[in-house]
């Protein structure tokens, strides 16, 4: 789309995307430049002196038992994220839709969690499980299931997994929202009159008009479990037991801040962009066959 | 509602009021908490799920500071919280200036590389900072940005959802409206200050309660980006708080969650309207 009129101006134009473009080339490209850079270098702990070394630090990469498992570790952890959030936010949704009474109260009460910071979504999360005081872990444990996500990799992973789920709920639940709103009543009260049942006419109109909302989410809850919930594992776990929780962006930090290998840091940063460019892309190309569906 | 299913609607009404629930729960846990003492929380089994009587006492503790029982001593907590203050302000309003500048430029002018400048700014929304964090705290550091506010808000401005949302926006505006400012005699930044932004103030403040948000909750850059305890945001604060100790006074803990939380809660819940539709409008 295209403005037909337009102001005639040589440089004013470029006064107006000045600031931008300079923060732009500074923060963004710059340092994007420079981790597409250090990738290939090799360099001390003190940065006294660096190598070039190719494609060593991707080699290494692939032969680190850790950074393999670390990408299983946030396959699954991204896996269960996006598909517990969208189920539990699509039923919601679904539940927000249909009752009149209340709506407004009930809408209010479950957007409020997208204010919360994660860290703090961590921090509840883990006091709930803290042991032996905390409110969950104690009925667990009452009901006989010895809850430890400081030993077993399995409960950490559930603890970040249920922190994270309940941080994103509101961000699914507006959409899906948005989304059945926007369905046509007049298509559901033909297919009532059909006598096709609530059951029926979700699955067989309404959720198939949600598909586009559904893979839109899918992308979006793929790529926050990626990077915003650094701070709920941070908070929660600290990447542990052992690296059972360690996702992409902890070891990304852990490597650099902490074991100061800046070349592997930088070379999983650009594993980590590329993944994020394929997501973008797919989930563009995406948008555009939306448009006529 | 199309036709009448009473037992529908009270499964609705049940699943809906179980999800509110189970969304509250962990925060009303967390306020419980802290309105108990420290020794009150950690000897209990389980936690005691009615109030305290400490609220006071936590409270004070998590603003103000001062020294525990345990031998610990808290930092206060009003300077973490200006500091989030002034870093989700700046974050907000650097971004919404910034990107309704480029926006009136990229719509409202043919200018060479046009495209190239469109690319440039887009890109950048594929990769948000964590991707890039290592390069990005050591350009901050060679600008000796490090513990500042410059340095804890403008890498954050660096991206464009803003931008995007603002020449969405432009895009659906009558071009009759600049014909007409043209033919009055009306310069491209009298048509901007006089038309355009008055238009625009509905996205604007939608933009706002999302960016502030946003920088409200920024964790992972300010954790590499400061190291000087005065200028912690309030984030920040609730970590070391957990894991400097040896013994973690929980009550405080909590109390400063709940400190951390109420602001931008706040936000969301009074601008509600501008949220959801900025929201929607943003990434779709």
């Amino acid at each position: 789309m295209e403005k037909r009129v337009r102001f005639k101006s040589a440089w004013l134009p470029w006064v107006l995307v000045a600031p931008q473009m300079a923060i732009v080339l500074v923060f963004f490209f710059w340092p994007a430049g420079q981790a597409l850079y250090q990738s290939v270098l090799q360099e001390d702990a003190f940065g006294t002196s660096r190598e070039f070394v190719g494609l060593e630090n991707f080699r290494r990469l692939w032969e680190d038992p850790s950074y393999v498992d670390s990408f299983y570790t946030t396959a699954l952890f991204s896996v269960l994220v996006a598909v517990i959030g969208i189920c539990v936010a699509l039923l919601l949704a679904v539940m927000a839709n249909r009752v009149v009474r209340g709506a407004a109260i009930y809408k209010t009460l479950l957007i409020w969690p997208y204010a919360v910071a994660p860290v703090v979504a961590g921090v509840l999360w883990l006091m709930m499980f803290a042991s032996p005081w905390g409110v969950v872990s104690y009925t667990l444990q009452a009901l006989g299931y010895d809850w430890n996500h400081l030993l077993s990799g399995r409960d950490a992973m559930a603890l970040i997994v249920m922190a994270s789920v309940w941080k994103q709920i509101s961000y699914n639940f507006l959409f899906f929202l948005a989304g059945l709103q926007s369905v046509p009543s007049s298509v559901i009260e033909a297919a009532t009159i059909d006598g096709a049942s609530p059951w029926k006419r979700f699955w067989s109109i309404v959720f198939p008009l949600l598909s586009p909302t559904t893979f839109f989410l899918l992308v979006m809850n793929v790529i926050y479990a990626f990077f915003d919930t650094f701070a709920i594992v941070d908070a929660a776990t600290q990447g542990g037991p052992g690296k059972d929780t360690s996702i992409l962006v902890y070891k990304v930090y852990y490597d650099g801040f902490k074991a100061l290998d800046m070349g592997g840091s930088a070379a999983q940063s650009v594993v980590l962009m590329a993944v994020v460019i394929l997501l973008t892309v797919f989930q563009f190309r995406f948008v555009e066959k939306k448009v006529q569906y | 509602m199309i036709e009448r299913r009473p037992v529908l609607d009270f499964v609705s009404h049940a699943v809906l009021i179980l999800g509110v629930l189970v969304i509250a729960f962990p925060v009303y846990v967390a306020f419980v908490a802290s309105t108990q003492t420290a020794a009150q929380i950690t000897g209990s089994n389980p936690l005691s799920l009615l109030p305290g009587g400490n609220i006071y006492n936590s409270y004070y503790l998590a603003l103000m500071g001062g020294k525990v029982a345990a031998g610990g001593t808290i930092p206060p907590g009003w300077p973490m919280l200006w500091v989030s203050f002034v870093t989700a302000m700046g974050i907000a309003l650097g971004k919404i200036a910034i990107s309704l500048l480029s926006a009136f430029a990229i719509v409202y002018f043919r200018f060479p590389f046009r495209g190239l400048v469109f690319w440039m700014i887009f890109i950048t929304l594929m990769l948000p900072v964590e991707v890039r964090i290592g390069p990005t705290y050591q350009v901050v550091s060679d600008l000796k940005m490090l513990n500042s506010y410059a340095g804890l808000t403008v890498p954050l401005i660096a991206s464009a959802t803003a931008t995007f949302l603002f020449r969405q926006f432009f895009l659906t505006v009558p071009d009759e409206l600049a014909e007409a400012a043209r033919m009055d005699g009306a310069g491209p930044m009298r048509f901007f200050v006089d038309i355009l932004l008055p238009l625009s103030k509905t996205t604007m403040a939608a933009l706002f309660v999302i960016q502030f948000i946003y920088g409200w909750n920024q964790y992972l850059w300010p954790l590499i980006a400061t190291t000087s305890e005065d200028m912690y945001p309030i984030v920040l604060g609730i970590k070391r708080a957990i894991f400097g100790e040896i013994y973690v006074e929980w009550n405080v803990v909590m109390a400063t969650a709940i400190l951390a939380m109420i602001p931008p809660a706040i936000v969301v819940i009074l601008m509600q309207k501008w949220f959801v539709k900025g929201l929607v409008d943003t990434e779709k």
